[in-house]
């Protein structure tokens, strides 16, 4: 690939990805068929079958699904300065609109209305939340194992409010351990 | 310096989260709180304004962490924290992605961190209950009051639209207009 281009190829990544992140609502995931639509269909920049990949490497790596999947297209299809332009594009957006909204929140919310608004949006915020925990529930390991991890993740973090790194660090190596000595016993492939 | 301090914090907090957007919730909590940068009321108001606009969640409170406790640099600085460390580990894992797809080093720790993530989540849902429940000076034993009871229903009603795959943004309105109305009537 010739200089220009790699950066026609990388200013081209970055309008994606800007459009992306200007116009997904609800984050990470809901941005998984668009990446792919765009990248993928539209334009050849990448193969299908890594879009496919995109979302099990995000997963398995700590930060936010939109950026992991930005950073790994952009990563792709043009190196390291194809995966700066696409996260920088999908970053931009939200980093300009939040500032505006932040300055002008703090005004509204003197205001009864907003003030009666967010009373009943926090009861529906927290059911929101709610149903993330049903959904994480839904793919997480069900047996005894799963099972002691999520109790054990409820104590550590809600009542004795210990350290929540201390705890992923720990549960990561329980799994390792757990997961290595399942599989010499023969319940896990 | 605060600008150091919020590329600190959401450095960590972008390093240590697990499944993305709301799995972050316990440890903002834990870390924004507790360097008390916001209240866990300002927070969960801030859920709705990020579900309302668009972009993920990381980001959009990255920046207005940022942007409440130090200005347009902060938020640069806290959005950049939280940013950095996928960036670069996605670097590394996408020299070699097959390799880490098919490691059972990764799938083993995943396969605990699912679960945590649950337990954690969980956590972060029981310490938001008296932020939303018992918001308006609402004591445990006047469990009858309008507030009190306003907000049960509502997150109930809610509750069982999420499940039903109703859209966020409208789930947010329909919430928001339910408050109106029980502050209008009730309160």
């Amino acid at each position: 690939m010739s200089v220009n281009e790699k950066w026609r190829k990388a200013l081209q990544l970055f309008g994606i990805f800007f459009k992306i992140g200007a116009f997904t609502f609800g984050g990470g995931y809901a941005m998984i068929p668009l990446i792919e639509y765009e990248t993928a269909e539209k334009r050849q920049l990448i193969d299908k079958q890594e879009i496919s990949d995109i979302v099990a490497i995000a997963e398995s790596t700590p930060g936010p699904i939109a950026i992991n999947s930005a950073t790994f297209v952009g990563y792709r299809s043009c190196g390291v300065l194809g995966s700066a332009m696409a996260t920088l594009g999908v970053v931009l957006p939200s980093l300009c609109i939040i500032m505006v909204i932040a300055f002008f929140l703090r005004q509204v919310m003197d205001n009864v209305y907003v003030q009666y608004a967010f009373f009943g949006i926090r009861a529906g915020v927290l059911a929101l939340i709610a149903k993330a925990v049903v959904n994480f529930y839904k793919r997480a390991d069900h047996g005894v194992f799963g099972i002691t991890v999520m109790v054990a993740a409820f104590l550590w973090s809600a009542i004795l409010d210990w350290s929540v790194i201390a705890l992923i660090a720990l549960c990561a190596v329980a799994g390792i351990v757990y997961c290595t000595y399942a599989r010499k016993k023969g319940w896990m492939e | 310096m605060i600008y150091l301090e919020l590329f600190y914090t959401f450095f960590t907090i972008g390093l240590f989260t697990f499944g993305g957007g709301y799995a972050m919730l316990p440890l903002i909590q834990q870390k924004v709180v507790d360097n008390g940068w916001l209240t866990l009321e300002e927070i969960v108001d801030f859920v709705a304004v990020s579900e309302s606009t668009p972009g993920p969640f990381a980001v959009n409170c990255a920046t207005y962490v940022g942007t409440e406790t130090a200005g347009i640099l902060g938020a640069i600085c806290a959005t950049l924290g939280v940013v950095l460390p996928s960036f670069i580990i996605i670097l590394i894992v996408a020299r070699c992605y097959i390799r880490f797809k098919n490691s059972k080093l990764v799938s083993g720790a995943m396969f605990a961190l699912r679960a945590t993530v649950v337990g954690l989540m969980a956590g972060a849902v029981f310490g938001m209950l008296p932020t939303v429940f018992l918001s308006a000076g609402v004591s445990l034993s006047s469990l009858t009051s309008p507030e009190f009871l306003c907000s049960a229903v509502i997150f109930v009603t809610m509750l069982v639209l999420a499940l039903k795959k109703v859209s966020p943004i409208i789930l947010i309105l329909c919430s928001a207009a339910a408050g109106i109305l029980s502050g209008l009537l009730f309160l």
